[in-house]
């Protein structure tokens, strides 16, 4: 009995059986459909087993907008539970666990995979590329990152959620529960996926670009990109070291982060922020490559200040690995080091500065069209700006004792991330809507989407500036009336609820454009100026039939406007990857190996481990150089799709 | 699969030469991993606790045989490399076999000093000290053990196989690995055992 034991949740309460068997029937119903449908072979040879650089992107699409609501449920019950003063909607340890779970869910399993769906799609379109330069490592990456997603979305059913917040400090998270092991091991196997993506990527940027494209010829969102990367491959290892010296501490008793015997808590601070704060600029560098992109088109001009950009860009890279103990300026490292990591912070206003006045000088003399991209691109300057001048506030250390731990913090950077990267991805979704699924979403709809989402956030997050300056701590889980909180916090609640309703007209939109938006649409419906827009859609799975010729950032543009020639030549056979069941298998072991260590099921834990490794030797000695696809067939798929 | 023999087998098709680029990359990624370690462990190498100091447990005798193991070992895998550029498999198979064995023996070494930390009361949960010093050790030694099994399928792809541009790509790259682990040693030596002992 003691061996069942540690797999029930230790603290349960209706709402997580509720959910348990909500999760049961959604798997059983899948399957079942699956079945009645006679879909598992088409689900195995055409999505699973894929190594097509935009289906592993739609993919990535798919798990961040399932993972988007389930952090959404998570903050939800958080305004409900401080709606009112003394509520007792959620106890303190189920708050503790929901904001917990609510962080690490959007951060590592919503944004980033959203941003790499944005990178798998349109990178290898954007620089005339066939695919990236490790297709089945691809798909290997977004079957690790799925599997630590999947591992750490069952914690709230199977032994028990993390409860000591998305930075998880020791000794707060050095618990007996398996919360900890969770938080560990989940996101270690989901990093292990996201660095193979910044290798990857890295690579294909660097030697897959289509000819005359140089680095200084790049589409802006494709050098956002490339840096990004860089800063995955350069931060990620560093997790990857905490989270193993975490993994130890839990599991085998070493002392790193431990209280005595040397151990150093304040370690785990340091390395998790060294990672936690170029991660932020992980996110938010391609967020800013794709609105250079939207605002660009949507004001038919070029974007101003090109050159400054990508110094910006680099510059800021640069300053992001080097602010990270301004998250720690009240836990006693001295004047000097906070003024160092003050005015370090500081300084990433400038070139961020930089990016806002191109923005605005782009649109500036720009023939602007107001679609719904183009909407949440507008929206997003001052909302963005107005987080970005709270972000200063912050970053001045002496101030910084006021606002530490408090409401105020948490509106901060909210609102960063929310105009900043959730905007930018939702503007990027129906910007590339109609190149994956060859229809547009409902722009109507859209811009209700995005009004209802603009109104919601500014009701659900300036009022936390006002309360947190007022005193209001942040995982606080409750607060008596006399504070006076309570108004402000239900103008928050009201606030997250319009998001609600907004999120849910994204699926409302979905569902109606599925039904009823024309099919009838052209490759390149919003008049675009970059080479993704240049190939077919849908796009052939070779993406471009003869590999185009670049002689600008904007050569598609060039091809329409300028009589630039994208195609010269005659079509030759085309050299693709075979599709493989090896990254799913073993990135299903890996599963299997972050659960039994987990739970310390040491017999499992050893085979799953020889698994792995039986794995990677398979693939060494697999002999498969990929196929060819004949001229004949490039032909014959190329009439079809003009023809269509 | 386009061939061209004006270059290097390694690089002799467009896919060894992403291959390469792209574990030069995983490379820097793997110092910035290293680099961590290292960061921790001068954090924590005064922080022994109720434990021994490095002072106490080092002895130079056996890492300066680890050292001489595995710097001929980079060097022996230099040598496979050229043998490999010359078309020479047979002395290529023979220098992959020396550096494996010098690995191996490097590993044997290490386990014998793990086995006399421990006897001397310094396991991996005693003192913050022991914890990130045998874990740098660790990861260093679990690399090599990684690649002595990675060397062996080489070595019997090679052989089956012949050199090929695959087979040689991937004996080229294994290469970069194996210099890599040696880097990485002469950190571990000059600032762990060295800085320690003095």
């Amino acid at each position: 009995m003691e061996f069942f034991e540690r797999f029930a949740i230790p603290h349960p309460s209706i709402a997580i059986y509720a959910s348990m068997v909500a999760a049961g029937l959604t798997l059983i119903a899948v399957l079942a459909g699956l079945t009645y449908f006679k879909k598992w072979g088409y689900l195995w040879r055409e999505w699973i087993t894929t190594v097509d650089h935009k289906r592993i992107g739609i993919m990535y699409l798919i798990s961040a907008l399932l993972m988007l609501f389930r952090g959404g449920v998570d903050a939800i019950m958080m305004r409900a539970q401080l709606a009112v003063p003394d509520n007792k909607l959620l106890d303190s340890q189920h708050y503790n666990e929901i904001f917990t779970t609510h962080g690490v869910v959007m951060i590592l399993f919503m944004a980033m995979p959203f941003i790499i769906f944005f990178m798998n799609f349109v990178i290898p379109l954007q620089i005339g590329a066939r695919d990236v330069a490790f297709p089945r490592l691809n798909a290997l990456s977004f079957w690790l990152f799925f599997m630590g997603a999947m591992l750490f979305n069952i914690s709230f059913m199977v032994g028990g959620s993390p409860d000591a917040g998305w930075t998880s400090y020791f000794p707060l998270a050095d618990t007996d529960s398996v919360g900890t092991n969770y938080y560990m091991i989940a996101i270690q196997i989901a990093g292990i996926g996201t660095l193979m993506t910044g290798i990857n990527f890295m690579t294909t940027i660097l030697k897959m670009r289509a000819p005359g494209m140089t680095l200084m010829k790049m589409p802006m969102f494709t050098w956002s990109a490339f840096i990004a990367n860089v800063i995955i491959v350069f931060a990620f290892p560093v997790l990857t070291v905490a989270l193993a010296f975490g993994t130890m501490d839990q599991l085998f008793g070493t002392q790193f982060f431990t209280l005595d015997n040397g151990g150093m808590a304040m370690l785990w601070a340091n390395l998790f922020w060294v990672w936690g704060h170029p991660e932020v600029y992980i996110l938010i560098l391609p967020a800013f490559g794709i609105y250079s992109e939207i605002i660009s088109t949507f004001s038919k001009r070029n974007l101003y200040g090109y050159k400054s950009m990508v110094a910006s860009m680099v510059l800021i890279s640069v300053l992001s690995f080097v602010v990270w103990a301004h998250h720690f300026f009240t836990m006693g490292q001295g004047a000097m080091a906070n003024s160092i990591f003050s005015i370090t912070t500081m300084a990433i206003a400038v070139p961020t500065g930089v990016k806002i006045f191109n923005w605005i000088l782009t649109l500036w003399k720009g023939k602007i069209e107001f679609t719904t991209p183009m909407l949440y691109s507008i929206l997003f300057i001052p909302l963005f700006t107005l987080g970005g001048v709270t972000g200063v506030m912050l970053a001045m250390s002496a101030a910084d004792y006021q606002y530490h731990n408090t409401m105020f913090l948490v509106a901060h950077f909210h609102n960063v991330i929310i105009p900043g990267v959730v905007f930018a991805m939702l503007a990027g979704l129906t910007y590339y809507w109609p190149k994956m699924f060859g229809f547009m979403l409902n722009e109507r709809i859209g811009k209700w989407t995005a009004w209802l989402l603009s109104i919601g956030f500014l009701l659900a997050f300036m009022p936390m500036y006002v309360t947190g300056l007022d005193g209001q701590a942040r995982r606080m889980y409750t607060y008596s009336e006399s504070t006076g909180f309570g108004p402000m916090n239900m103008v928050s609640f009201v606030g997250a609820a319009i998001m609600a309703i907004g999120f849910v007209l994204i699926v409302y939109n979905i569902y109606y454009s599925v039904r009823y938006a024309s099919r009838d649409i052209s490759a390149d419906p919003w008049d675009a100026r970059t080479l993704e827009w240049a190939t077919h859609t849908p796009v052939p799975h070779y993406n471009f039939a003869i590999t185009p010729e670049v002689a600008s950032s904007e050569a598609y543009w060039d091809y329409k406007k300028k009589n630039h020639e994208l195609y010269k030549g005659d079509y030759e056979k085309i050299h693709m990857p075979n599709n493989s069941g090896i990254p799913f298998v073993m990135s299903c072991i890996f599963f299997g190996w972050g659960f039994s260590l987990i739970f310390s099921l040491w017999i499992p834990a050893i085979i799953t481990t020889i698994g792995i490794f039986v794995c990677m030797t398979l693939r060494s000695f697999e002999k498969d150089h990929g196929h060819y696809v004949s001229v004949k067939e490039i032909e014959d798929t190329e009439s079809e799709l003009r023809g269509a | 699969m386009k061939v061209d023999h004006s270059l290097p087998l390694e690089y002799s098709t467009e896919e060894n030469q992403l291959k390469i680029l792209g574990f030069w990359i995983f490379i820097g990624a793997e110092i910035m991993l290293f680099a961590t370690l290292f960061a921790t462990y001068f954090t924590l190498e005064n922080r022994t606790g109720n434990g021994p100091t490095g002072a106490e447990i080092f002895e130079i005798a056996p890492v300066i045989l680890e050292t001489i193991l595995l710097l001929t070992s980079s060097f022996t895998i230099g040598l496979g490399v050229h043998a490999m550029r010359l078309g020479r498999k047979k002395a290529m198979m023979g220098f992959f076999i020396v550096t494996l064995v010098l690995g191996l023996g490097f590993l044997g070494v290490e386990i014998f000093e793990f086995m006399t930390y421990a006897h001397e009361g310094a396991g991996i949960q005693t003192s913050a000290f022991t914890s990130i010093l045998l874990t740098t050790l660790g990861t260093h030694g679990a690399h090599v053990t990684v690649g002595l099994f990675w060397g062996l399928f080489i070595l019997i792809q090679v052989k089956k196989r012949g050199l090929t541009p695959e087979t040689g790509n991937k004996s080229f790259i294994f290469s970069l690995y194996w210099h890599f682990l040696d880097v990485v040693w002469i950190f571990i030596f000059s600032f762990i055992y060295l800085k320690g002992l003095l």
